[in-house]
């Protein structure tokens, strides 16, 4: 699903690299995990692979079924599949969530050469997903994470998720800020998208989220290049003992 | 106009030579007196001239000027503003009210005449209202364009309302020649407990200087929101004087698209309490534009409201000005005014000019005020496109939202949706 090969990126600003050679390979329907020390480079791969200005790719390439999509607009990647949720979601004063949503839903559609959805459909569909969500409707009506709490707001990244169905799901710390209720939440949403044709990327600190998010896959992540790759127990290992051993391993 | 002051030899032959090309109506019955003096008013202070202060930011001399510049016609593929909306129209090409284009002014709650024929009748209540509350609006700064619209108004209507009126009343006006230069009055009296709801639509002439004078007595509500036209060449410079008596409402809305040079000012004087007075503005510009609001509001009266709300967007070379000032005179205790001036400019060559005022003689008032300028959000911009909203109509959804709390002061979400509407078609436009 997600193929990304040898990729560096540097600050576009600055002479810095962040990015020193990235390779990762995220199959169809599989769950992978990237953990690794703040400043590791994680944000930054998720939103090069988002197209966010400011960074530029010096080497590598990185494709999304098949397809290149390092040249491509941001609008164009979310319509072949990609979808990031924020770590930080932003927050855009006078857009209508619902507007919002409904305006990203059917760019999409047409994007990709569908029909519109009906506002009465949508309606219909929102209304369920935001419900399992408990997204009451004050929060659809309100501007776009104007006002939101942090698990308001992660809640809200996840509704997006589900409401555009991308294949290649892309989770930067969505835990971060959460409670236990609102981790649960999160979660069951997540769960709820795993298919056999959609593919996740979650970008974690704690082990916490990938017990209720089980992944095929962990990496680790350190000074910009995935230093480790293994099951699941390689996130215990990291919630028992650290980075410090792992890095000193691949040192 | 304050004290006496000499009028410089250049601007008075600058006053003398546009009065040349303007003649006072003849037969205007009790008008007559109204229009003397509104001529004597404007002798005194002169036309305005770059150097003025209240001109600052905005050059006069193309109003001043003798004769209109010649602003093509905009052939609009749109249809009219407000066409799903029950109201009467009046309609005025280039200046001049004609009945056959109108609809029958016949309106339950309302009474409306055409100006030439109240100033006939020997007692009419616009009498008391015509040029007077020009001249009031004069008190602290001068309004010649006012004064000049006062002596030499071509024509105009005035309409009382006694009750609720049972649909808005459309002011239509039509620019059909390039070289129009057009000057209407109206006069508005919305009576105790009345409420009405008027629409202004229309870039009206080449050169339009448009004055209305609206009192509302005791509980009365005026709703009033207008659509300057998009006609790219045309110029205006509009005055709004209204007062407010006790427990009235009065709120205004102007959307501006297009328009090489606008001038709107709003003078309001709250003298009853627990009045509320709201003035909101959207203006987009393109190119060759300047748009200027210059709103005075006086607070004379305990527990009113004010809101002066207005959003600029601004785009190759455009140029935004505004004026604001409160003025909460001593006495006028529990005063909450708000006054917000914004614009988002779209590139580095366009440019506010912002001249935010609070002048507060009483101690017990909550007064705020603030001035930006500033691009779009590059943060929320690449939010939306990352959900899959191409940069176009995500940029125009930013942009709609910077104009969101401008629209917000429309009541009617009918009327509300009309305004989004045609400020969406004019972004899509520019993407063509
Ligand atoms: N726009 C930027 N400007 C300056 N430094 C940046 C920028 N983006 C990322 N960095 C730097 O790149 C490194 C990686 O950051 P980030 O990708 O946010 O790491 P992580 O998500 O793993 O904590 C850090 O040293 C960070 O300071
Ligand atoms: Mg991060």
């Amino acid at each position: 699903m997600l193929e990304i090969k040898n990729l560096h990126v540097k600050l576009e600003e600055e002479d810095k690299a962040i990015l020193k050679g990235v390779n990762l390979t995220v199959e169809a329907g599989k769950v992978h995990a990237i953990m690794g020390p703040n400043g590791s480079g994680k944000s930054t791969l998720s939103y090069v692979m988002s197209g966010r200005d400011g960074y530029e790719v010096t080497d590598g390439t990185a494709a999304l079924g098949g397809e290149d999509i390092l040249d491509m607009d941001p609008e164009e990647r979310a319509a072949a599949g990609l979808f990031l949720a924020f770590q930080y979601p932003v927050e855009i004063p006078g857009v209508g969530n619902m507007t919002f949503l409904r305006t990203a839903l059917n760019a999409q559609r047409k994007a990709r050469g569908e029909d519109e959805m009906s506002a009465a459909d949508f309606l219909k569909l929102v209304r369920a997903k935001a419900k399992d969500l408990k997204i009451d409707a004050d929060m659809l009506k309100r501007p776009v994470n104007v006002g939101f709490s942090g698990g308001e707001k992660k809640r809200n990244e996840i509704l997006q998720m589900a409401m555009l169905e991308p294949k290649m799901c892309i989770l930067d710390e969505t835990d971060s800020g959460l409670d236990v209720d609102a981790m649960k939440l999160v979660s069951d949403g997540v769960n709820a998208l795993r298919d056999e044709g959609r593919s996740f990327l979650v970008i974690t600190h704690y082990q916490r989220l990938l017990d209720h998010i089980k992944p095929d896959v962990v990496h680790i992540m350190a000074d910009g290049r995935i230093v480790k790759s293994g099951g699941p127990d390689l996130a215990l290992e990291v919630e028992n003992n650290g980075y410090a051993d792992i890095l000193a391993e691949v040192a | 106009m304050g004290a006496l002051k000499q009028v410089s030899q250049a601007k008075t032959n600058a006053t003398e030579e546009r009065l040349a090309r303007l003649t006072l109506p003849q037969g205007a019955g009790w008008a007559t007196e109204a229009r003397e003096g509104a001529l004597a008013r404007l002798r005194a202070m002169g036309l305005p001239g770059r150097r003025d202060e209240y001109w600052r930011y905005t050059r006069p001399d193309t109003l001043v000027q003798p004769s209109a510049p010649e602003a093509a016609l905009f052939h609009n593929d749109e249809g009219p503003l407000f066409d799903t909306i029950d109201r009467v129209k009046l309609v005025f090409v280039d200046g001049v009210f004609d009945p056959d284009l109108s609809d029958d002014p016949a309106l339950g709650g309302v009474e409306i005449e055409r100006l030439s024929d109240a100033s006939q009748a020997d007692i009419h209540w616009s009498k008391d209202l015509y040029g007077v509350l020009e001249t009031d609006g004069q008190s602290h700064v001068d309004r010649p364009f006012a004064a000049m619209n006062t002596a030499f108004a071509g024509d105009g209507i005035v309409i009382r309302a006694t009750g609720k009126a049972e649909k808005p009343v459309n002011l239509v006006y039509l620019h059909k020649s390039v070289s129009s230069d057009a000057i209407l009055h109206h006069v508005v009296r919305v009576e105790s407990g009345a409420e009405l709801t008027m629409l202004e639509t229309g870039p009206a002439a080449a050169r339009f200087n448009k004055c209305m004078e609206v009192d509302v007595a005791a509980g009365g509500t005026f709703h009033h929101i207008r659509a300057q036209g998009r006609d790219h060449e045309r110029r205006a410079v509009t005055h709004i004087f209204a007062r407010l008596a006790e427990k009235s409402v009065f709120k205004s809305f102007t959307m501006t698209a297009n328009g090489v040079l606008t001038r709107n000012e709003a003078v309001i004087d709250i003298t009853g309490d627990d009045a509320v007075a709201h003035i909101a503005g959207a203006a987009l510009g393109d190119g060759d534009f300047l748009h200027d609001d210059t709103v005075f509001i006086t607070h004379d009266a305990v527990g009113c409201e004010s809101r002066q709300v207005f959003k600029k967007v601004l785009r190759n070379g455009a140029v935004g000005v505004f004026q604001g000032k409160i003025l909460v005179k001593q006495g006028a205790q529990k005063t909450d005014g708000y006054q917000i001036s914004q614009s988002l400019l779209l590139d580095d060559d366009s440019q506010f000019l912002a001249k935010p005022e609070l002048e507060i003689y009483a101690d017990d008032v909550a007064c705020s005020h603030g001035s930006t300028s500033g691009a779009i959000d590059e943060e929320g911009l690449f939010y939306l496109r990352s959900r899959g909203i191409p940069e176009g109509p995500a940029t125009d959804l930013m942009v709609l939202a910077f104009l969101a709390e401008a629209i917000e002061e429309i009541d009617d979400q009918e009327i509300a949706a009309d305004i989004t509407d045609r400020l969406e078609s004019w972004l899509a436009r520019r993407r063509g």
